[in-house]
């Protein structure tokens, strides 16, 4: 079963078409890096997916249920009530947006606590779990202004995780860090990967794309212009666009 | 002694300049938070007049294009139309209640407070005819007072509210936060550290306009030293006046502080 599959969406912001007639699925398990020029609508397909955003046409579906649909005139239409779907997916954001007026205990444990009205000792030793994890137990009670951006990041992708998603998604998660704080992120996904979290990546980072992904989808100008293994898109693609696109990465 | 006895005399109306002030703050500070909803509001109820019919024109219309020349009627029309769509345009843009929150917030900065006050009073006989009891007039006070500084303290908290990172807003939604949790976990509390200075600006200048209130006969304490002031024939009245709101702000301003280092604990 997909745990994700978006069907013939589209998306224009005023005039400009950013998604022109996108399909994709993710199945249980798998790992997918999107890697694209910027402006080719990998954030806006990531907005789609996570409801930040509403699609013109096409349909959204999570754990084969439909969490959007086209009415008779291909226009997508949204249920009232979307929160049953948000509790598949969990995002994280290249610039974090922790709460900064909590603690990174309580920004971990206040979503499962007030959204999924769970038990808030049991949130709480999850959380502390996940913290020792990473590495991050005696960050509990700092603020995020006192943490490097790298361990912010770490924390969002706890945050993430404490809602216990079915998908994790992440917009170039790395981006708005010091190259010499990438590598503690990276590894934790890479980390992840290994459990077999379902996850879809948007990066420009080529090299962890290519050790970490099961697929690699090439995004330009609004379409997936192709996808395939990761040794098969970075390897000897036969696409232009993408030799193009990554000759221009090498250098 | 002589100067015990000024205090005395002007004890009463520092009470009323108190009491003016603090009812002034507990009424407009909450009634500018509902005042900034009404002024941020989105709801737009023509967002979708026409919608359908403006889809099957632009059909017909690209059909008049491809033909290539149109008749003078076909043009007449399509000038029409371009007219229509533009009223249209705006119609579907027109938010009803933010527009009515603007005019207001706009009449409360716009017009002097003194003016308001009176209007306050006198209104409700000059309009409606109703003849008030005398007591109205403690109540006219403070509610134009509360009315005009919920006016400023609403563009405040927007500008609060505007300033906060979209991302705060996305990343709770992510979370499933509902839109009352949003406000009220996540925005609400950054709002209220970042207006702080500018609402300190705001309480220290009501200190002062609390000496608006002799328009309506209010003997706050201003009035009460001019009043003095003049019987005494000497300026003490109005120097220990003077001195009093020093230290009545000196006050709010430490008040304020404690807050915001109260609040310093993140950035
Ligand atoms: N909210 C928006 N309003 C208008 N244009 C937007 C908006 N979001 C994105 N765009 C435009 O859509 C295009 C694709 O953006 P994006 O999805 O962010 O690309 P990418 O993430 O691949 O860099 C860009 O040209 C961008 O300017
Ligand atoms: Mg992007």
């Amino acid at each position: 079963m997909n745990v994700l599959k978006m069907t013939n969406v589209k998306k224009s912001f005023g005039d400009l078409e950013v998604l022109k007639d996108i399909s994709v699925s993710v199945d249980k398990g798998e790992v997918v890096s999107i890697i694209g020029p910027s402006g080719s609508g990998k954030s806006t397909l990531l907005r789609c997916a996570t409801l930040l955003e509403q699609m013109d046409s096409g349909e959204l579906w999570y754990m084969g249920e439909k969490a959007a649909g086209n009415d008779e005139e291909g226009h997508t239409v949204y249920p009232r009530d979307l929160n049953q779907f948000r509790r598949c997916f969990g995002l994280v954001f290249q610039n974090f947006n922790l709460f900064p007026h909590y603690t990174v205990l309580k920004n971990l444990t206040d979503a499962p606590v007030s959204v999924l009205k769970r038990n808030p000792a049991e949130v709480k030793d999850e959380a502390m779990a996940l913290l020792r994890k990473m590495g991050l137990e005696d960050k509990a009670d700092a603020y995020p202004c006192q943490l490097s951006g790298g361990q912010q990041q770490r924390v969002s992708i706890v945050r993430a995780l404490a809602m216990k998603p079915e998908i994790l998604f992440f917009d170039e998660p790395t981006s708005a860090l010091d190259p010499e704080l990438t590598g503690e992120v990276l590894k934790v996904i890479k980390q992840l990967a290994e459990e077999k979290m379902t996850m879809v990546i948007v990066t420009h980072e080529m090299a962890f794309a290519r050790a970490v992904s099961d697929r690699v989808i090439f995004m330009d100008g609004g379409v997936i212009v192709e996808q395939g293994r990761p040794e098969e898109v970075f390897g000897d693609t036969q696409q232009e666009r993408t030799k193009q696109f990554l000759r221009n990465y090498q250098n | 002694m002589d100067f015990l006895n000024l205090l005395a005399q002007l004890a009463a109306g520092m009470g009323n300049t108190l009491l003016l002030f603090a009812l002034t703050l507990v009424f407009s500070l909450p009634l500018g938070l509902l005042v900034t909803f009404g002024r941020m509001s989105t709801w737009a109820p023509f967002k979708n007049l026409g919608i359908k019919k403006e889809k099957e024109r632009r059909l017909s219309g690209a059909a008049i294009l491809a033909d290539g020349d149109e008749s003078l009627t076909q043009q007449m029309t399509r000038i029409e139309r371009s007219h229509w769509s533009w009223l249209l345009a705006h119609l579907r843009r027109f938010k009803p209640v933010q527009f009515i929150f603007k005019v207001i917030i706009a009449i409360l900065r716009g017009t002097p407070l003194m003016l308001q006050l009176l209007v306050v009073f006198f209104g409700p006989y000059y309009i409606f005819g109703v003849s008030l009891s005398a007591s109205y007039r403690f109540i006219a006070v403070v509610l134009g007072f509360s009315i005009n500084y919920a006016a400023y303290f609403a563009e405040i908290y927007r500008s609060g509210i505007e300033s906060i990172p979209v991302g705060q807003r996305e990343a709770a939604q992510v979370l499933g936060y509902s839109k009352a949790q949003t406000f009220l976990k996540i925005i609400l509390p950054q709002m209220v550290k970042r207006v702080l200075p500018p609402v300190t600006n705001e309480v220290i200048t009501l200190v002062k306009d609390t000496s608006l209130a002799f328009v309506l006969v209010y003997t706050e304490m201003f009035t009460l030293a001019k009043q003095i002031a003049a019987a005494r024939t000497s300026v003490m009245p109005l120097f220990v006046a003077g001195v009093f709101y020093f230290i009545f702000n000196a006050v709010v301003a430490v008040v304020m502080e404690r807050v915001e280092k109260s609040l310093s604990y993140y950035s």
